[in-house]
Formats: C-alpha cells, structure tokens, sequence
C-alpha cells in the first residue's frame, strides 16, 4: 500500500526560501526573465536609433538660376533650390527641397545668397518690400537686406548666408546647407 | 441533492437563467465585490460639483481612445498617403467630418479640463501627504496628454502642423548636449518626411496613450487608496459615489460633450441661418494645403493652447542665444519644477498658499501671453492705421533713415520719441496685417487643394503635393508675382485699382491676354499707346502703336466690321479655353483671317501663314495667344518668331547659357501660361 502524504500542510504558504539554494534560485529566476526580455528591448532600442546614423545629403553647390534673374537694386529675390531627394524609401528627382534669397547690389555682378530658413527656430523667412527688410512671419525676427539682425531680436544671429558662385557661363550656383537654429554660432548641421 | 446543513430555499428564492449566470461568474471572479468596491466609494461631505473634473477628464480620453482608434482604421502615415488619409476621412467618408471633429475639439476640451483639474487639486491641498505620488503622476498625465497634442498637430501633414512642427522639434534641439541627437530622434533622419510621420504616430497612438493608461490605472487606484480629498467644511452627510456623484459626473460629461458639438455644429447653424449650403467637410477640424518644404507659410502657429510658449519666444527679444533656451527650456523646465515641489511645499501653511498663488499666477501669464499673441496676429482687424499715415508718409519718404528722419522733425527729442513709439505701433500693424493676408492665402490654397483631390482623376500615387504644385491656378500667381509682375500688371481694366496699378507697370497689362476684349484694346487707338498696352514700353511709338492711330481709322481701308473680324479671328487663334467668351461665327474667324494675313494690311509685318519662310519684322501672329505661342515668347521674346532684335527689356526666361539653369524651368512657365489663359481644373459644379 502506499504510503499516505498528510495534505493538510499544503494550506500553510511555504516559508520564504533562504540560504544559498534560495539566493541562487532569485538570481537565475532574475536573470532568465530580464535574459528574455532583453533581445525584444535591444532590437527595439537598436531600431529606434536608427535615424542618428542617417546623415543628410552632402552639402554641395547646386545650380539655382542666372545672373540675368537677380535684380541688381539690392532687393533680395527668392529661388526655389531644386535638387534630388530621398525621403526614406521614396526617391525624388528635381524637388524643391528649399528656398534661398539672392541679391546684388546696385551694377554689381556679386550676389549674396541667404538660407530662407529664419536661424531663430526654422520658419520660411520673407520679404517685406515696403519695409525694404526680412522678416520672419512667426516670431517677428527682422533682417536687413543684407541679411544683418534688426536688433532687439528674437534671433540670436544673422540670417545664414550661403556660399554662392557665379560661374563663367552665367549660371548662379549656392552651396545648400541647413544650420542649427537658436543658437549664436552658424553651425552646419551634418 | 441537497446536504443536511443547507436550508432548502423555496422555489421563489431559486435564482432565475441570469441570476445564475451571474452567480457562476461571481462564484469564478468575484465581480460583485470589485463592483461594490468601485461603486460604493463613501464620498465625505457628499456628491459636489467640484469633485466632477477628474471623471471628465478619464471621458475625454475614453473619447479620444474610440474616436482615435476608427480614425487610425483610416489613416496612413506617410508622406505621400497622410494629408491624402485625412483627406479622405474629413471630406469623403461618412460621418469623417464628424468623428474628426470630435477627435479634435475633444482634445481642447482636454486641455481645458486639466486646467481646471490641477487647479482644483491645488486650491483644495489635495496633494498633501499622503497623496503626494499621486500628485506627481498627475503632472506626468498631463505632459503625457501635451505630448499627444503636440504628435498629433503634425498628423495630417498639412502647411500648418508641418511648420509648427518644425519650431517645436528645432526647440528640442536647443536641449544641452543631447539635443540635436534628440531632435534627429523625434524628426527620425534629418529631414522631416515619411519617419517624423511614422514616429510621431507611434508616440501619439502608441507610446505616449499606453504609458497613459497605465499611469492612470496607478493614479485612480491611488485615488481609491487614498479616498478622495474632501474638501472642508464638509456640509452634508456623506454619501457613496454611486449613484450620487456618478450623477454630478455624467452629467458634467454631457455638458463636455454638448460644448463639443457645439463647437463642430455651430458653423453648421450659422451656414443654415445664412442661407448658405451646410458642407460637412468644412465642419470640426480644419485640413490645410499639404506641407511643402518650399513654399513660405506665413500663418504658421501652434494650437491655441501652446500659443502662450510661442509668444513667451518673442518676450526674450535681444537676449541672443540665451532667450530661446531659457523660452522655451529653462522656463518651462522651472515651472515643472516647482508643481513638482508643491506637494513638498504644500506641508506649511504658508507653502500652501504660495502654491495656490503660483497656480493662479501661472494660469493668468498663460491667459496673458495667449491674450498678446492674439493681439499681435490680429491688431489689424481693430486698429486704426489710418491713424498712422503720416508716420507712414515720413518713414517712405526718409526710407526709414534715422537722422532723416530726425532732420524732418527739426531734431526735437521729444517728436522724435514720439514717432519712435508711433513707428513701432505701426509696425506691428503692418505685422498683423501681413499675417492676416498669409491666413487668407492659407485658406485659398487649403480649399483649392480639397478641391484638386476630389477631381474625378483622384489624388496620383505620387500624392496631393503634386496637384497643387501642378496647379496653374495656385502657382501660376506666385510665379507671375515673383518673376513678370516687376514690369506687367494682370488687373482687370474694370476693377477700381487698375489705374494705379496700370501707370506703375512698364509693360502691357496681361488679364485677358488672347481673349477678343484684349485684342479690342489693342486695336483701339486711345489705349494702345496706353499703360494697359505699349504706353509704358519701348514700342510707345512704334510701328504698331502708329498703325492703330492712324490706318486704322481710316474707314475707307478698315470698316468697323473689319477690325472685328481681325479681333474675331485673333481670338480664335489664342483659343483660350475660360474667360474669353464665345467664339465669332466661322465666317468672321475667316473673314478676319483673311484680312490678318493679307500682305497690305497686318500681314505687311506679321507673318500669318506657314508658306511664309522668312520671318516678319513683328511677332508672328500664326497660333498667336495659343499656350504653345505664350509658352515661347517666355522662353525667348529673342527668337525671331517673336520680337528678335526689337525686344524691349524681356528676359528670355527660358532660355540659358549651357550648364546654367534657366530663371524658369519649362513646367514654371507652362504654370504661367496656363494661369494666363485661365486653364486650370474646375470642379462640374463651377463650371456652369
């Protein structure tokens, strides 16, 4: 006959588990579990950085228009910069990617090129002709023509000026770059 | 079969079908008192109105959980398909409007009731021991409802959650030493597009509402371990919560919801006390033109409830690079400090009273800020700048040169003060105005693009961006004012400005151009050497000019029934396909034809026929107004075809030196044609 196990004991909750037994069964009980749970999490968080490794298109001089197209009165006039893009897993050939300002002064054949991007926190900078300035439509920041703080201003810098060429044939061609906003120093963004 | 211990119920005791269900179940989870305990919570001092703001609040979020959820069933985050979703949803699907709508006031609303909750929970001391955590996980619920407002402004892709979007990520980037890693994170590459979407949906639909349930299932169980905080005196009986504040809350709900309502349908009412037809797609939330990197938005701002750390950038004028860290990081950082602090500082009286006045205080330079960035945008709408003109007068004439300016008023300190003071109020005049005019433009462009994606061809894979940037009715004027409208004018002859801003061009007046009333100007001897025609050119006395003056009048050469042949046949020849009337009778288009090619008369000049090989010594006038002949003379007034060595300052917009790229590209200049000739997409129901 078998022997009887006396089951009445099962009510009682066991006693906490102590001694090296005990402290070795909390650890691997810890370890297997945070174990399993750590490939999903990595995997998450190793995705989820992707977007640090991205670099955006090198900065490079791209063909904007001509000289004959820039007013030489000194008033700053506003140009699409058109160039291939990709967003992600879509391709764009020829898209407007931004806007640059180009003037010149009064018979001068030199022109200076302005990010449209306002350096304060990024909105689409205008033209004010009345005014004869730029101005930024959000926080009020105001620029001269030549692209200088109208101070006080929210802006903590000039507009950002590009490095522009006129190349022999004519053509107008500007380095695009994006710099950091709202802080002092005109920093390219990489 | 019963054991002898239990009493046998009667038969009128014996539970029924359901009585018996519910006992199984109750039996197997033990519902009955999970449900006593959730609803027989004492409420001391009895049900009160001012208990009702944190259920609201748990309803506005339940609201936005099912209307969230059906609108995710119908939205896809991508660049090309997002604005395109919503699109579809607000002005297509059934009740989209609707279920938007809700979505979107439901959100304000929120905002709302977590102010009125914090301040509740503040003025009553509710956050003293021992609900101190419980306190803290509110503040952290509310951040986590901003950061839903703020993902979700960006969702439909649209000019004004695009560019709002990119101030509020280009702030995250002023954070020290993580910051432009952070802002890289958020924006997901560096460059807005398919991933800001992606990323920004998973935090507005995923992340940021799952740590939200879960904080608050922490914080109304904390709520049920604390009991609620009455406050004193305590006048009444205690009294459960249900059903007597469950009362105060339904009915606190339904007020929210009807205020909702009220918000979507009151345009709704106001349409149909009007007369005008009720159009669903233009009721609840709004939809813009669809974001473009390229294209200026001037009516950029954030939601109304953010307006205030918007103005608050603008306070720290002249500050450098220290005013927008400390704007838009520094102080808000601060002011969570110290809500933090208050269940700490709430332990002294006097702490108490200073977090009650903080609050208030709080709540007031928000309302003040929201109230002066108000005043800023729409300063216009109740100024008088009428008021201004002299300082208006001054400024031109000086252009705006101090010591000018100072000379002009005699150098006296004090009118020069003055008209400090009086430039600056007309400044922010002139600010207001201007962004009065970008919401106007903002509102065209957004109704223009509804309307290029209801076209019966539907929205192309490439997305709605495409429509509108192949639209000659919206760029075709952009394009016009940027690069012809330095020497031409387009004003309707007939319209009250069109005489000033006829003497101000310095070239012909192009509204209408190829239609039979613009011809008939130009053949009329008054106007053709007037500023509508060659009054302001180089052809003032030309040939042109000289035989309209003087063959043309004379009758015995030219009857009346012959010019209008001529304008008949020119008419016929531009085709254009809106805004030019009905066509002559086919006799008269020949008649004219006849009369244009006929060497003595126009053809003397004008080539008229493909037989002629060489070129006239005017423009051609075979396909004359066609788009193809528009489309060339833009390209290059140079060519012999058109004005050849006779051009009088008109760039060849076409055409450039080899590598070089031209000042507009062929599309540009179809978009301006097009526009000239009024040949854009009209919805059936405009057409007729």
């Amino acid at each position: 006959m078998p022997q009887q196990t006396d089951l009445s004991t099962r009510d009682q909750p066991p006693g906490p588990s102590t001694g090296r037994r005990g402290f070795l069964a909390k650890m691997a009980a810890v370890c297997c579990g945070g174990l399993a749970m750590l490939p999903p999490l990595a995997a998450g968080v190793w995705t989820l950085l992707d977007p640090l490794r991205r670099r955006g298109a090198a900065a490079a001089f791209l063909p904007v228009t001509e000289l004959a197209s820039v007013p030489a009165d000194g008033m700053p006039r506003q140009f699409a910069v058109v160039t291939d893009r990709v967003d992600a897993w879509t391709g764009f050939a020829a898209e407007p990617i931004g806007a640059v300002y180009l003037r010149r002064e009064q018979g001068s054949d030199t022109v200076q090129a302005f990010s449209a991007t306002c350096p304060h926190a990024g909105c689409f900078v205008e033209i004010e002709s009345e005014e004869r300035c730029f101005r930024c439509p959000c926080h009020n920041s105001k620029f001269t023509l030549d692209g200088n703080m109208v101070a006080p201003s929210p802006s903590p810098r000039a507009m950002d000026e590009l490095e522009c060429r006129v190349e022999k044939n004519g053509g107008i061609v500007v380095k695009w770059q994006n710099f950091y906003t709202g802080i002092a120093e005109k920093v390219a963004r990489p | 079969m019963s054991t002898p211990t239990s009493t046998p119920k009667s038969p009128a005791d014996k539970p029924g079908m359901l009585g018996q269900l519910a006992d199984f179940f109750d039996d197997r989870t033990g519902y009955r008192a999970f449900m006593h305990e959730a609803l027989y919570e004492r409420v001391p001092g009895g049900a009160r109105w001012r208990y009702v703001w944190g259920s609201a609040l748990v309803f506005a979020f339940m609201t936005q959980v099912i209307t969230g959820l059906v609108l995710w069933a119908s939205y896809s985050a991508s660049a090309q398909t997002a604005w395109e979703s919503v699109y579809y949803i607000q002005h297509e699907m059934t009740g989209g409007w609707l279920l938007r709508g809700i979505h979107h006031v439901m959100a304000q609303a929120m905002i709302v009731l977590l102010a009125l909750h914090l301040m509740q929970v503040v003025i009553d001391g509710a956050y003293r021991a021992p609900r101190e955590v419980n306190f803290w996980l509110g503040l952290v619920l509310m951040m986590l409802v901003l950061g839903m407002a703020l993902t979700g402004y960006l969702l439909p892709w649209d000019q004004k959650g695009y560019w709002a979007t990119r101030v509020a990520t280009n702030l995250a980037g002023l954070v020290p030493v993580l910051g432009p890693s952070i802002q890289q994170l958020v924006v997901g590459g560096p460059d807005y597009g398919h991933h800001t979407l992606t990323r920004f949906f998973a935090l507005h639909a995923g992340f940021l509402p799952a740590t939200l349930v879960l904080m608050l299932v922490v914080h109304l169980s904390l709520f049920r371990k604390h009991g609620l905080c009455a406050r004193q005196p305590m006048r009444k009986p205690d009294a459960l919560f249900w059903p007597d504040q469950v009362l105060k809350d339904a009915v606190a709900m339904l007020a929210v919801m009807a205020v909702v309502l009220g918000v979507i349908l009151l345009p709704a009412l106001r349409a149909m006390l009007e007369g005008r037809p009720i159009v669903p797609g233009e009721l609840g939330a709004e939809l813009g033109a669809p974001a473009d990197p390229s294209q200026p938005y001037a009516a950029a701002r954030p939601e109304w409830y953010f307006l205030f750390l918007f103005q608050f950038l603008k306070v720290f004028e002249g500050w450098g690079a220290s005013g927008e860290f400390f704007g838009a990081i520094v102080t808000p950082g601060l002011v969570m400090g110290v809500m933090f602090l208050m269940p700490i500082l709430g332990r002294w009286q006097l702490g108490h009273r200073f977090n009650i006045a903080f609050t208030l205080a709080l709540l007031a330079g928000v309302g003040l800020l929201t109230a002066m960035a108000t005043n800023d945008d729409y300063a216009a709408l109740w100024a008088n700048r009428a008021a201004y003109a002299d300082v208006e007068k001054l400024l031109a004439e000086t252009d705006g040169d101090q010591a000018k300016i100072a000379a002009a008023l005699g150098n006296d300190a004090g009118r020069i003060a003055t008209f400090q003071s009086r430039a600056k109020k007309l400044d922010a005049i002139r600010h207001s105005q201007s962004f009065l005019n970008a919401v106007v433009l903002a509102k065209a462009d957004a109704a223009r693009a509804i309307e290029l994606a209801g076209r019966p061809e539907r929205i192309p894979p490439s997305g709605a961006l495409e429509l509108v940037r192949n639209d000659p009715l919206s760029q075709g004027p952009r394009l016009f004012a940027q690069h012809c409208a330095s020497c031409h004018a387009h004003v309707d002859p007939a319209a009250p400005e069109a005489s000033t801003l006829l003497a101000e061009a310095s070239a012909a007046n192009l509204h209408g151009f190829g239609t039979a009333a613009w011809v008939r100007g130009l053949l009329d001897p008054k106007q053709v050497s007037g500023p509508a025609y060659f009054g302001n050119t180089a052809h003032k006395e030309g040939d042109m000019v000289n035989f309209v003056q003087h063959d043309l009048i004379d009758t015995t050469n030219w009857e009346p029934e012959d010019i209008e042949a001529v304008i008949a046949a020119m008419a016929a020849e531009a085709g254009v396909p809106h805004g030019g009337g009905p066509l002559a009778d086919a006799d008269v288009i020949r008649k004219g034809r006849e009369l244009i090619a006929d060497g003595e008369r126009c053809g003397s000049c004008h080539r008229f026929s493909p037989n002629e090989t060489e070129p006239g010594d005017a423009p051609d006038l075979m396909g004359w107004g066609s788009r193809e002949w528009i489309v060339g003379i833009v390209t290059d007034p140079t060519h012999e075809r058109f004005y050849g060595t006779t051009n009088d300052r008109m760039p060849s917009f076409g055409k450039s030196a080899e590598g070089a790229a031209p000042m507009l590209s062929q599309r540009q200049i179809e978009l301006i044609v097009d526009w000239l000739r009024g040949d854009w997409y009209r919805p059936a129901a405009h057409a007729h």
